[in-house]
């Protein structure tokens, strides 16, 4: 194993780690922005939506986030859809996280307690301000774990978006194995350095979310 | 839209389906006896093999399946050990499910009631039989509805060894869409094929929820 062979490639490798953050923060905030509306459309219990949005949901949770790929990247131009590799892989990535937030703010919103909002209503403050007081709060907090888990999930998917050519890390690595018929040192300095950053950011979350439900620790409520 | 393509190589997506619950099934099987080894390391006296299940998790966990398949892939090749890219395929989907799967386990055997291995100690069991009788069965029981969910993120995992050439539903589907012309068909169909073969087993986790009276973690 040599280390010149990465400190080689070093520029084409860090062009592809920020790719790869690119995708990751990008597709995780559309896809939690888009959670998000989801959860909150589903909570006004129009009936004409529900279906819709329950199927939008299972198809995303109930297929393989490659296939998803696919079908955006190749599957597009059939119907006017013509993306690049990032932008489909970026759109991709927030499709599909999407559902899975979506799940995540509807559990978050039933966790807030009834007795809350109904004391929120007996003081008179308007439903905007409930909600923007009360519910939102409170559904976020408790959904914090469950996110800082699916933000982790979401970075280890981002490997896969090397398939449709978007030029992330792993793209790079690829490359770099095929130039210099090194398919086994790079890979497997590629599985050292994922498994330090996932621990990394896996530390990290942990402290994000002591951090954030810290103050249920202190009242010792449930969380 | 040409619903035909779908029609005329509809055998060869059934097919591809079979191949895929097959390897998934092979993946979920081998992972589960790999994941026992590991859920007993986790939970072992001894302090060297709880760090070692410990690290076992963290790093086929940690890091992503992908990389994980194609390192066992270029592993077995640079180590001129000639077996077929199935056995790739499976070993990586074995070896990253037992990590999740020893989880699970000792999350079901913490559930167990404390109580219930004393009780068994105060009434003379021995050691093996406490463990046969009374610990495993109940832990078993518990973890039945999350090991479904595990089969079912399984499946879906299973669509990345099309990376290295077996013919499975994402594989197909390519071939498909790159015989025909037709990708958005080709790829409808084939994410059609998961969506029923998960719907299935979604309803079979609920069936096993019922009966068993545990509730899932998905």
């Amino acid at each position: 194993m040599s280390v010149s062979l990465f400190w080689h490639y070093a520029p084409s490798l860090i062009s592809g780690f920020a790719v790869t953050i690119l995708c990751w923060a990008v597709g995780g905030a559309l896809g939690l922005a888009l959670g998000f509306a989801i959860a909150l459309i589903r909570r006004l219990k129009l009936a004409p939506l529900n279906w819709p949005i329950r199927i939008f949901i299972e198809i995303f949770r109930g297929t393989p986030f490659l296939v998803q790929l696919f079908l955006l990247y190749s599957g597009g131009p059939s119907i006017g859809l013509k993306l690049s590799a990032t932008a489909a892989g970026v759109l991709g990535l927030a499709l599909y996280s999407s559902a899975y937030f979506a799940e995540i703010f509807r559990a978050g919103f039933a966790a807030v307690p009834a007795g809350q909002i109904e004391a929120a209503v007996s003081v008179g403050m308007a439903p905007l301000d409930t909600m923007m007081r009360v519910m939102l709060p409170g559904a976020l907090i408790a959904a914090v774990p469950a996110i800082v888990n699916m933000l982790i999930i979401l970075s280890k998917e981002t490997v896969v978006l090397s398939i449709i050519t978007v030029p992330e890390l792993m793209y790079q690595v690829q490359t770099m194995a095929a130039e210099t018929f090194t398919a086994f040192d790079a890979i497997f300095g590629m599985a050292v350095f994922y498994w330090l950053l996932v621990e990394a950011v896996s530390r990290l979350g942990a402290r994000i979310e002591a951090r954030v439900t810290a103050y249920l620790a202190q009242q010792g409520a449930p969380a | 839209m040409k619903p035909e393509v779908i029609l005329h190589s509809f055998s060869y997506l059934t097919r591809a389906a079979a191949t895929t619950v097959a390897v998934s099934f092979a993946g979920i099987i081998f992972g589960f006896a790999i994941g026992a080894l590991v859920c007993a390391a986790r939970v072992s006296r001894r302090p060297w093999l709880r760090r070692a299940g410990a690290v076992y998790i963290s790093v086929f966990r940690g890091v992503p399946l992908l990389v994980q398949l194609l390192f066992i892939y270029y592993f077995l090749a640079e180590y001129g050990l000639d077996v077929p890219a199935i056995v790739a395929a499976v070993g990586a989907l074995a070896l990253s499910s037992a990590a999740y799967q020893a989880e699970i386990l000792r999350g079901a055997l913490n559930a167990v009631p404390h109580g219930q291995g004393e009780a068994a100690t105060a009434l003379g069991f021995s050691g093996l039989d406490i463990w046969r009788r009374v610990l495993l069965p109940q832990a078993l029981r518990i973890s039945t509805p999350p090991l479904i969910s595990e089969f079912i993120l399984l499946l879906k995992a299973s669509s990345l060894v099309s990376v290295v050439g077996i013919a499975e539903l994402t594989r197909v589907s390519m071939n498909i869409a790159s015989e025909t012309y037709r990708p958005l068909e080709a790829y409808l169909a084939g994410g059609l094929f998961y969506l029923a073969i998960n719907l299935c087993l979604a309803a079979l986790g609920a069936l096993a929820e019922r009966r068993l009276g545990t509730p899932s973690a998905r």
